[in-house]
């Protein structure tokens, strides 16, 4: 009999109040028993309007069948089929418009708690299960992939599932782009994103980290060292700021920049030797994930008061619910309907104040959302001493300007089809340098999709 | 890892270090930078490139030891390996087409401007370098320069070397005697190259600058670097590290590569200490 509870059981956390001090993982994952109840709250349907929910298809029914018949390990075997990063997926999936947003059981009352048991799913597997993968056999081929962020790392698991000899390319000295650069440890620790490319390491992938595309090595050279496909999943890393006055204050920083020195730096532990402004008052602009991931490491960081500036209304906000929610819970102030004009400083060009015009809703734009209008005379300044700008990114042109033959689109993104080939043969793109800036579940979504499309290529030249 | 295959102390504050990067090496031009971490924990720090060899791959860096990454660096000995070198970053510096340049460099920015002395010695520009230090025990490249250039002003403020005074007063001087330069090319601290573009801009003589601002990636990602050129905003990672002199607003570079000053001081003490404690 499956169970006919209403509510999904609820995900144990840190206190707010506690948590907004450390940098320690918020969500602390269900106990077997609570995943056994909630697996049992799936009504194994036999169209499966979750699967289709899934950027990667991963087949739901059939892993929380798993899960309810206490074969964990058989369940993450379902799983990783579809999936090469479950453990990183299960926390920061966007399931309520995904899997969850399709799950019949949402009709009335809650969805099952499909990234949850995901969650617990591969955090089971990393503590009990230690066999190593096996290195699948050489199918005699040569692939590249640059960029070790969600798109690049899931072509590549599945490129090497293939048997294929695959190399990924990676700027930073760190692979997990996204994953280990902007998203804090208390939403996705280190640990399981490490544990998630050592998994890679052991199909056979090599990742050679301090190399930039571009620069170090073009997209033509890596064709004559013998690649006979190439995959560019390089993200949208270039930040953009609003162009007002005081932005090259001190104190103001692009979110990229804030989350890269905590996040990849560790600047939150003091032994680390990249420093961060412990800042007093913070203002984040913008609405996004980033932006709540931004305000929530401020606040972590000591701040007393972290204010989310966004000039449209909560309902507009990008951001996830649950970003919204754990941010609100912290403590960080939501100014919505509010706008930037001016950052001031002192003497000595530190920031002392974001002065701020009020904004309402007017029509509704071009991508539906009603565009906000500024309030006349209605100017403050908020006190702060730090402005993180969390406004958006756009791809970076290191790639496009080295690359002839490369087809880009008026924001600087790659042109690729709906299996990822560029106008370029043997070039693949996916993720959020061909979208700009979007979710880690589409760019893996899109780096297994261009993985498909590459060994087809790849075979059709014999 | 890369291994450092040579180490030399250049003065008390400057050393020298020939690094094995092979894929470096191959493609660096004068005026492009190099990102290093020293260690696991260690920070980013962007270094210009100094020299390169294609054929043994190594690429030399030349470093001042400034706060605790430079320490770290400098307590590493010949035949050691630091974590991360990355690169060549930012834009290589322009040579085409110049026919008489004034190379001036200020202290350690001497040992980035030397390499594009170099370069324009060998593609048939005259050279006119002028050097200054503060004095005669933190003279770098002097015999190097010498090798390159048709000129030599050797400048310190005490005059225990060459000649006493300011790089921008040497400069002034070849100017005035009729001196005609297609371009100026100024490395060196930004107080510097903030007083050479002021002298430049009166005769109206194009000059390039090397920004070396606060960054992490090196790549346009963080945007750390930024700095305003003619009104604009740069990124000197990917738009620079090279611009032109008469549009960098040098005071706000100023303000901004003081914004961790208090943190870089206690850390390099604390490096320090450890070092003195071991």
């Amino acid at each position: 009999m499956p169970n006919m509870s209403l509510k999904k059981n609820e995900m144990p956390a840190q206190e707010p109040n506690v948590r907004n001090k450390n940098f320690k993982e918020v969500a602390l994952g269900y106990s077997e028993a609570t995943a056994l109840d909630e697996a049992a709250r799936c009504l194994n349907c036999k169209n499966k309007p979750c699967v289709g929910g899934c950027p990667v298809n991963i087949d739901i029914p059939a892993f929380i069948h798993k899960v309810a018949e206490n074969d964990f390990s058989g369940a993450y075997d379902v799983i990783s089929k579809s999936s090469s990063l479950p453990a990183v997926c299960g926390r920061v999936c966007p399931q309520e418009s995904q899997c969850e947003g399709k799950c019949v059981r949402g009709i009335k009352g809650d969805p099952v708690g499909i990234g949850r048991l995901e969650r617990f799913v591969a955090d089971w597997h990393n503590q009990h299960d230690d066999k190593p993968a096996e290195k699948p056999a050489s199918n005699g081929h040569k692939a590249a992939v640059i960029g070790a962020g969600p798109a690049g790392l899931t072509c590549a698991g599945d490129l090497a599932k293939m048997g294929y000899d695959v190399t990924v390319y990676e700027a930073l000295h760190l692979a997990g782009g996204v994953l280990v650069y902007g998203i804090p440890e208390f939403r996705l620790p280190k640990a399981i994103v490490r544990k998630e490319i050592d998994g890679l390491k052991a199909l056979g992938v090599t990742i050679n980290t301090n190399t930039v595309i571009g620069k170090t090595i073009t997209v033509d050279e890596l064709f004559e060292q013998g690649y006979e496909a190439i995959f560019i999943g390089s993200g949208a890393g270039l930040p953009r700021f609003m162009g007002i006055p005081g932005e090259n204050l001190k104190g103001v920083y692009s979110a990229n920049e804030f989350l890269t020195r905590v996040n990849l730096m560790k600047a939150y532990n003091a032994d680390a030797d990249t420093p961060v402004q412990h800042a007093k008052n913070v203002a984040v602009v913008g609405g996004g994930n980033v932006a709540m991931d931004a305000a929530r490491c401020a606040k972590r960081l000591g701040a007393e008061n972290v204010y989310i500036v966004y000039r449209r209304g909560e309902a507009e906000m990008p951001a996830r619910n649950e970003e919204i929610e754990h941010a609100k819970e912290e403590g960080i102030i939501f100014k919505t309907l509010n706008n930037p004009v001016e950052i001031l400083g002192d003497e000595h060009k530190f920031v002392t104040g974001m002065k701020c015009i009020e904004m309402e809703l007017g029509e509704p734009d071009e991508s539906g959302r009603r565009s906000p209008v500024e309030k006349k005379g209605s100017e403050f300044v908020l006190d702060v001493d730090c402005v993180i700008m969390s406004i958006g990114t756009s791809p970076n042109p290191l790639i496009r300007n080295t690359t002839e033959g490369l087809e880009t689109n008026r924001k600087g993104c790659f042109v690729a089809d709906e299996n990822g080939l560029t106008s370029r043969e043997g070039v693949f793109a996916g993720g959020d340098a061909v979208t700009g800036a979007a979710t880690v579940i589409l760019a893996m979504g899109a780096g297994k999709t261009a993985a498909k499309a590459m060994d087809e290529y790849i075979k059709s030249r014999g | 890892m890369y291994k450092i295959v040579r180490k030399k102390v250049l003065n008390p504050t400057v050393t020298l270090m020939e690094i094995d990067a092979p894929m470096v090496a191959k493609k660096a031009e004068p005026g492009q930078f190099i990102i290093l971490r020293v260690d696991e924990d260690g920070e980013r720090i962007p270094l210009t490139v100094a020299d390169f060899d294609r054929e043994k791959g190594t690429v030399t860096i030349i470093f001042q030891i400034v706060g605790a990454t430079t320490e770290k660096l400098n307590h590493k000995n010949e035949g050691e390996s630091i974590q991360d070198f990355v690169g060549p970053l930012g834009v290589a510096s322009h040579t085409d087409g110049l026919k008489k340049v004034a190379v001036v460099g200020g202290g350690v920015g001497c040992a980035i401007a030397y390499p594009i002395a170099k370069k324009l010695h060998n593609l048939g520009c005259e050279v006119h370098s002028i050097v200054g230090f503060r004095n005669k025990d933190l003279v770098i490249l002097e015999d190097e320069f010498g090798a390159v250039s048709d000129k030599l002003c050797m400048m310190t403020d005490d005059g225990s070397h060459g000649t006493k005074g300011l790089v921008t007063d040497a400069l002034k001087q070849l100017i005035e005697s009729g001196e005609k330069y297609d371009e100026v090319i100024a490395i060196g601290p930004l107080i510097m190259m903030k007083f050479v573009c002021a002298l430049t801009k009166q005769y109206d003589i194009k000059t390039v600058v090397s920004m070396n601002p606060i960054m992490i990636d090196g790549t346009g990602m963080c945007g750390g670097c930024r700095l305003t050129v003619g009104g604009e905003t740069k990124f000197a990672c990917v738009d620079g590290p090279d611009f032109d002199g008469h549009l960098v607003d040098f005071d706000e570079a100023m303000e901004r590569s003081s914004m961790y000053k208090p943190f870089e001081r206690s850390k390099h003490e604390a490096v320090c200490n450890l070092y003195k404690n071991a």
